[in-house]
């Protein structure tokens, strides 16, 4: 199957089609993990994306249900260099090829990915078009140039849960690893706000000991303190945080009467809640080995991160807040901590999945939040 | 953290010799480990005994020793060092750039108190981390207690305790000896038989007499992950690398993959976390450790296995496959930088804590030499067996597996492996080194993945790609090449099938057939591009040209304009061709860097400093083979700049391309290939010296077993006899009689009409002699005139050899400098030329001329501290000898060891190949050198044994047997071993001339003779030192099989009346127990001087 990925400048790659067969729209991003791509593929931050991997062999050790971050995929569409056809390793319930094709996602593969890296590296994040039907580069590039711009577009609202619903931590539990399990008596609570939540989140706040009740990104502030929380998560998510305008209210709102924790969009949203602004970046941090020093301890944490917009430090001078972690390769500001209300967020991913565990440690910072401000 | 500024003086030990398990690795790790040290204002002081490397280069350091590394020597050097410090700073060691070796002497000077007498610090690891680290006890106890799985163990110390413990868990069971290098002396067991056998040699091997038995986890998917940590506790992960081969064979031994690519992420982060558990629990304070993991591939249950507290083999292929340079950034790190304060060379924008990633696939494949040692076991197993390896890099592992078994070099035709199809499942179960081929022949057959993945124990992923390329070539076979299309042929090209295997499967042989393939490819617009290696799979910008070729759109490295000069490397290690070589590329390029040049190098192996991309201006990962030369050269040459290449520093593998390069166009540097290859021609080099005047032993070629028999009548027994075109003295032997000949020319060796078998006179008690010299097709100068202390007939890279010479007369070091004059100029050498003669009864004999750099240029390098390498490349590019060396051009005279006497003995890995005959021969068995340095003969001779590993008695006995020539000289010589003390043993004509003399001898049984023979009191620990000349063929079983026993014991043996002179003077320092050290900067000083 012929397959073509068009830029919205006019570029064209021509490959293999594999996945589903037609055509997909978004956003191309390039991640740099090694591993990881099934977590990837179902992390909703990723919805209105086509995602490059920059590893070539992608698919080699298949899919399970235990490594999906989310019900399906959320990723538009994948590109790699090359894409397998079988699945090898011991976990694995799917291969990777058939699971995209389940849910209708086009693969282009074969293609020059690294050209590609450094093409969106120069020229920026763009739009792009998969196709296996449509073999008229002109007209996808038309229809490329036609995709709505990811700026100011709100996504959270679109890949939210339509319904509140508790957090099962048992699912899928013969899959995971050793030290994956929940507290065995939680005797804290936590609400999250879902703008495209990971499941790995939800897995690290129940094995500090939370019950986690997850809400839809509209629901009110009233209504998640009547939910009587210990504390309150902002999740990651897709899009733009400065169209989530009911999101900057609700935490305002919320501020100083729980304690929260945020990352990633849920990170961007408290910024902007605190009156900071937010800015794209050019190519976005996608990948599981950026350097990120915690200002506190000097010490320095390999993160998993994926974002394409941050807040920028500058516009938090006035604020009452910290900077508490910065990215060593740009200086991106990937951390923030209020001086006196009880709520610190980061912008990277701290849930790794995929990703290393360097920061497991923030969600017992956020326990212990919860504890002191019980007491 | 900043700098330490305590620190004032840093002492790096390096990994002496080139042995199975320690090879050029080490070279390039001391190397960057001595420059990172430098840049940072630090005095370095290095103690390495092998001159053959980069890191004894005086430049590298404020003071370079080569000497032995003992403990003795060590300690003599740190209390010189100390002294010269007067008190100011601190002294700090760092032991672990240099393998086991230097971690080994570093615990040992620990130990021993010494450290501590003269206040120097560990840096790096400290003694307590290395001893929980090395200690498989303590290993197991640190695993324990941070949770983490391991295979059921017990150490032993001795065979009951391990048949108990056996017995237990179950066979099959590993023995793993411990504290010894690359796992010698370990095995696998299935059954008690196999335990006792192996678990005696290990107890024995083992320093510590001591051996872990262990469960079998035979079969499991085998990992490593890169480690690095600082003194801030920050940790990354710099490469997981997956094995190929399960575990059970040695990860040496292994195909190994770069980066792990059956892991989900789930999977490979709690591998990662578990190794910097294990990094922080041992207690490694900086650097770069390694940790090994098992993976039990039906349950995922994962193990450690092993891990080691400094850098390793591995650590610099991951530095090779990823771009970050461990061995250098664990330097900074051990005077007390933090991994955030160290910039990524690469990028130069982001800093070096983070962890790399990489959008390419990097496999390494091993390179064995059975061949070399007829008898040895070919099974691989928990013991490394492997002299070198070569990496290939790819956009797929396809490509990359495909490139790298086209870098190997195996001598064998592409496609013309020898496949035995009845033994299939054998070769398939049992690992060897052809089971890669097997596995390509099992696909053809029709097998499949699940049956070869149950036959191997290989995860089937790797295995679908290898039936991916059987197929691919499958249906190449049955499309003619008139029809194959362009896409077919892409795709060929995109699974990295080179155009050799593409002709070969279209039945079009030769070069011929190549080079048809090569015009298909280029109608078809399909050549190669080039891609970056820059730790970050592209995501910021690199500045740092280290590059591979993949068949894929983009090409990213576009050439300068500058002139520029192209080296090819050496390729893989491999006895005959070792890191000389490298040392040699590695001079050029900083030579004619340093002349303005941009320098470019191609290689393929990760072992060396050629491969890192500080050495030259742009690094070519690339196979060594004339469809990848020529692809780079043709990409650099398309800027239109001045260009041009070097062939002679690599040894046989450039100059075997020589002549085809320079067919397509390439434009060599230096001498030029048609003088390569005169001097290898036979028929024309007996002609051009027959009209020089210069005799050579008389000889003859033969095609039959009929021609080799009358040839050898002909020009009188005995003769030498070998295959033509050999590397390395590959398959030589001296045959006595016509039994001899008939019976090599019918089982030995392969021989044609365009590959005649050659036959020469052999110059039996000949004194043989190597000269390297300089030569820029006008004048000449002398480099070195070494003299072999081994017997002739005996491969010159085998031989001890010593600088300058100690007895040849003046006449005959005349007649030797006019001779190589003569042939130097007569081959319009330009660079580098290497002879060898023979001598026998001061008659001067030519044996043969090398017009290239050869082994022992390092070797001369540093004993007359003029750096040869360096001087032939500028004259390669157009520089004259009268410039560069005018004193000598002027006066006609040679080059200068000073007032002092530089030795070079061979290393042997008879220890890795157990019942193999140790006997030496024109065949090089050797695969490392050690340097003695001494103001007298005696001493330098006796520092080399030393540093070979062979100690020079003191006192004790010595059993002497010499031939009836060497007779006349006898009685002086045994003299003075009994005025040093030492007892006589001799067999009976020997015994009969020492009793005339009025000397007490103990006589001794021949082997033939009765009991107990000599062989009896070697292996009854009477004999220490063995004086035997060699007889002829009459008592040649004798010989052997007291050799063979000399080895065992460790005892060592001497060959010639001259070489038993150089050890009794050697043993005479040594009672007087007087060491001393020498720095190569010192030695030279004068001679430095005059070269600037």
């Amino acid at each position: 199957m012929q397959a073509i990925l068009a830029l919205e400048d006019g570029r064209i790659f021509r490959g293999e089609g594999y996945g589903a067969k037609g055509e997909c729209y978004g956003e191309v991003v390039f991640n740099t993990s090694l591993t990881g791509y099934q977590e990837i593929f179902t992390d909703p931050s990723y919805a209105g994306q086509i995602v490059v991997l920059t590893n070539p062999q992608i698919g080699n050790y298949g899919t399970n249900t235990a490594d999906n971050e989310a019900i399906r995929p959320f990723i538009e569409g994948l590109v790699t260099r090359e894409f397998s056809p079988i699945s090898s390793n011991w976990r694995s319930e799917q291969v990777a090829d058939e699971y995209l094709e389940r849910f209708n996602i086009p693969v282009i593969s074969e293609i020059d990915t690294r050209a590609l890296v450094r093409h969106l590296r120069t020229h920026g994040v763009m739009r792009g078009v998969i196709s296996t039907i449509e073999s008229d580069v002109a007209k996808l590039v038309a229809k490329a140039r036609a995709i709505r711009k990811m700026d100011g577009t709100d996504l959270a609202s679109v890949v939210t849960t339509k319904a509140r619903y508790e957090w099962d931590n048992e699912a899928h539990s013969e899959l995971l690893l050793a030290g994956e399990v929940a507290a065995p008596h939680p005797d804290l609570h936590v609400v999250a706000y879902d703008y495209g939540i990971k499941h790995n989140i939800m897995r690290m706040l129940a094995q500090q000991g939370c019950r986690v009740t997850v809400v839809p990104a509209q629901t009110s502030a009233e209504d998640v303190l009547e939910l009587k929380p210990d504390g309150i998560f902002l999740s990651n998510g897709p899009g733009d945080p400065e169209p989530v305008t009911y999101a900057h209210d609700n935490i305002r709102r919320l501020a100083g009467r729980k304690p929260i924790f945020g990352i990633c969009l849920g990170h961007q949203l408290i910024g902007l809640a605190l009156g900071g602004k937010t800015y794209k970046l050019k190519f976005g941090h996608h990948g599981g080995n950026h350097p990120v020093k915690c200002t506190d301890t000097g010490k320095v944490e390999i993160t998993a991160h994926n974002h394409n917009f941050a807040v920028d430090p500058d516009s938090l001078k006035e604020s009452e807040v910290d900077l508490t972690h910065v990215d060593l390769n740009d200086n991106t500001l990937e951390g923030l901590r209020h001086k006196s209300m009880p709520l610190f967020s980061v912008q990277y991913h701290p849930e790794a999945s995929p990703g290393p565990h360097d920061s497991h440690y923030l969600f017992k910072d956020f326990r212990r939040m919860m504890e002191g401000w019980k007491r | 953290m900043p700098r330490r500024n305590d620190i004032t003086k840093i002492l790096v030990i390096g990994s002496g010799p080139i042995v199975i398990g320690q090879s050029a690795e080490f070279d390039y790790s001391g190397t960057q480990a001595c420059k990172a040290l430098r840049a940072e204002g630090y005095e370095v002081v290095l103690v390495n005994s092998n001159p053959a490397t980069i890191m004894t280069d005086p430049e590298l350091a404020d003071r370079t020793y080569v000497e032995p590394l003992t403990r003795e020597y060590l300690e003599h050097i740190i209390q010189l060092e100390v002294e010269m410090m007067h008190g100011a700073g601190k002294f700090a060691l760092l032991p672990t750039v240099g393998g086991q070796t230097a971690l080994n002497l570093a615990v040992d000077l620990a130990d021993a108190g010494i450290l501590d007498k003269y206040n120097v610090e560990l840096i790096g690891a400290k003694l307590d981390a290395i001893k929980k680290a090395e200690d498989r006890l303590l290993f197991k106890d640190a695993m324990t207690r941070i949770g983490l799985d391991m295979p059921h163990s017990a150490l032993v110390n001795n065979i009951r305790d391990g048949l108990e413990f056996a017995s237990k868990i179950g066979f099959p069971v590993v023995i793993r000896p411990s504290f010894t290098l690359g796992g010698s002396g370990g095995g696998i067991a299935y059954n008690r038989e196999e335990l006792m056998e192996i678990l005696a040699r290990g107890l024995d091997l083992s320093p510590v007499h001591e051996c872990l038995i262990e469960e079998s986890v035979l079969g499991w998917k085998e990992y490593e992950l890169e480690v690095v940590r600082d003194l801030a506790d920050n940790v990354i992960i710099i490469c997981s690398i997956e094995n190929m081969d399960p575990m059970g064979v040695h990860t040496g031994d292994s195909i190994t993959v770069a980066p792990a690519q059956t892991l989900t992420d789930r999977e490979y982060q709690a591998m990662r976390d578990a190794a910097i558990r294990v990094i922080r629990e041992i207690g490694v304070e900086t650097g770069g450790s390694n940790v090994q993991f098992a993976v039990n591939p039906a349950t995922g249950r994962m193990t450690v296995i092993e891990m080691n507290p400094r850098v390793s083999r591995s650590s610099a292929l991951a530095s090779k496959a990823t771009g970050f340079p461990i061995a250098k950034i664990a330097a900074k790190l051990a005077v007390g930088y933090t991994l955030d304060e160290i910039p990524n060379d690469i990028t130069r924008m982001t800093p070096a804590c983070f962890e790399p990633t990489i959008d390419y696939v990097v496999v390494k494949i091993p390179k064995w030499q059975f061949e070399k040692f007829p008898g040895a076991d070919e099974n691989l197993g928990p013991q490394m067996k492997s002299v070198g390896e070569v990496m290939a890099m790819g956009r797929t592992f396809k490509e990359a597996l495909m490139k790298a078994l086209r870098s190997l070099e195996t001598g064998k035709r592409v496609g013309a492996e020898v496949l035995e199809p009845r033994r299939l499942t054998q070769r398939l179960v049992t690992p060897q080194p052809e089971r890669i081929n097997y596995i390509r022949f099992a696909f053809r057959r029709g097998m499949s993945v699940r049956e070869v993945a149950r036959m191997t124990s290989m995860d089937p992923w790797f295995l679908y790609q290898i039936k991916e390329i059987t197929d691919a070539l499958g249906v190449l076979a049955d499309t003619p090449m008139e029809n194959v299309s362009p896409e077919l042929l892409r795709k060929a090209k995109r699974m990295g099938i080179s155009d050799e295997r593409l002709a070969d499967i279209w039945a079009m042989p030769g070069a011929d057939g190549v080079a048809q393939v090569r015009k298909l490819r280029h109608q078809h617009g399909l050549r190669p591009v080039f891609k970056l290696v820059d730790t970050c799979a592209a995501e910021f910008e690199s500045k740092t040209p280290y590059l591979y070729s993949t068949y894929d759109e983009e090409d990213e490295a576009a050439p300068t304009s500058k002139r520029k000069v192209i080296i090819l490397g050496s390729g893989p290690n491999r006895i005959g061709q070792g890191i000389e070589f490298d040392y040699c590329c590695c001079h050029a390029a900083f030579a004619l860097k340093d002349a303005g040049y941009e320098t470019i190098m191609v290689n393929c192996n990760p072992e060396t400093v050629s491969t890192d991309y500080d050495t030259s201006d742009r690094l070519y990962f690339e196979p060594l083979t004339l469809e990848d030369v020529l692809a780079v050269y043709e990409h650099e040459a398309s800027s239109g700049a001045e260009i041009g290449m070097i062939v002679q520093f690599g040894g046989q593998t450039p100059l075997n391309l020589a002549l085809r390069l320079k067919a397509a166009g390439v434009p060599i540097l230096g001498t030029s290939p048609e003088s390569i290859d005169l001097a290898e021609d036979r028929k024309r080099f007996g002609k051009l010296i027959e009209e020089l005047n210069i005799p050579q032993p008389p000889g003859a070629m033969a095609t039959s077993v009929e021609e080799a028999l009358a040839g050898a009548e002909r020009i009188g027994y005995p003769v030498l006899v070998r295959p033509s075109y050999v590397l390395g003295g590959r398959a030589m032997v001296i045959a006595y009689d016509a039994e001899a000949i008939s019976r090599y020319m019918k089982e030995a060796v392969e021989y044609s009409q365009e590959r005649p078998v050659l036959i020469d006179h052999f110059l039996e008690d000949a004194v043989e002699v190597d000269v390297d010299a300089l030569c820029d097709a006008n004048d000449v100068v002398i480099a070195g005139i070494m003299q072999h202390i081994e017997e002739a007939g005996i491969h010159s890279g085998d031989s001890s050899c010593v600088l300058p010479p100690v007895d040849l007369s003046p006449s005959v070091i005349a007649t030797l400098r006019d001779y190589t004059k003569k042939l130097a100029r007569a081959l319009n050498v330009i660079g580098l030329v290497n002879l060898q003669f023979a001598i026998q009864r001061d008659k001067v004999y030519v044996i043969e001329v090398n017009p290239r750099a050869s082994r022992t240029v390092p070797y001369v390098s540093k004993a007359t501290g003029v750096p040869l390498a360096k001087i032939a490349s500028l004259l390669m590019a157009g520089s004259r000898l009268r410039d560069l060396l005018p004193q000598q051009v002027a006066s006609g005279s040679d080059l200068e060891t000073g007032t002092h006497y530089f030795v070079k003995s061979p290393v042997f890995p008879w220890n890795k190949f157990p019942g193999v005959d140790t006997v030496l021969g024109p065949e090089m068995k050797s695969t490392g050198e050690v340097m003695g340095v001494a103001d007298n003969f005696g001493e330098a001779f006796a520092k080399a044994q030393l540093a070979a590993g062979l100690r020079l008695p003191l006192h004790g006995t010595v059993f002497f047997s010499v031939n009836d020539r060497d007779k006349v000289q006898l009685v002086p010589l045994v003299r003075q071993y009994v005025e040093l003390g030492f007892q006589i043993v001799a067999t009976e004509g020997t015994a009969n001339i020492l009793e005339r003399d009025g000397i007490v001898v103990e006589r001794v049984f021949k082997v033939k003779e009765g009991r107990p023979n000599i062989v009896d009191l070697i292996k009854g620990e009477r004999i220490n030192l063995i004086i035997n000349t060699p007889h002829g063929q009459d008592t040649f079983f004798d010989e052997k099989a007291i050799r063979r026993a000399a080895v065992q014991q460790r005892i060592p043996t001497i060959t010639t009346i001259a070489a038993a002179r150089a050890a009794a003077e050697g043993i005479q320092a040594l009672q007087r127990e007087q060491i001393t050290v020498y720095a190569l900067q010192h030695l030279h000083q004068r001679s430095m001087s005059v070269e600037r």
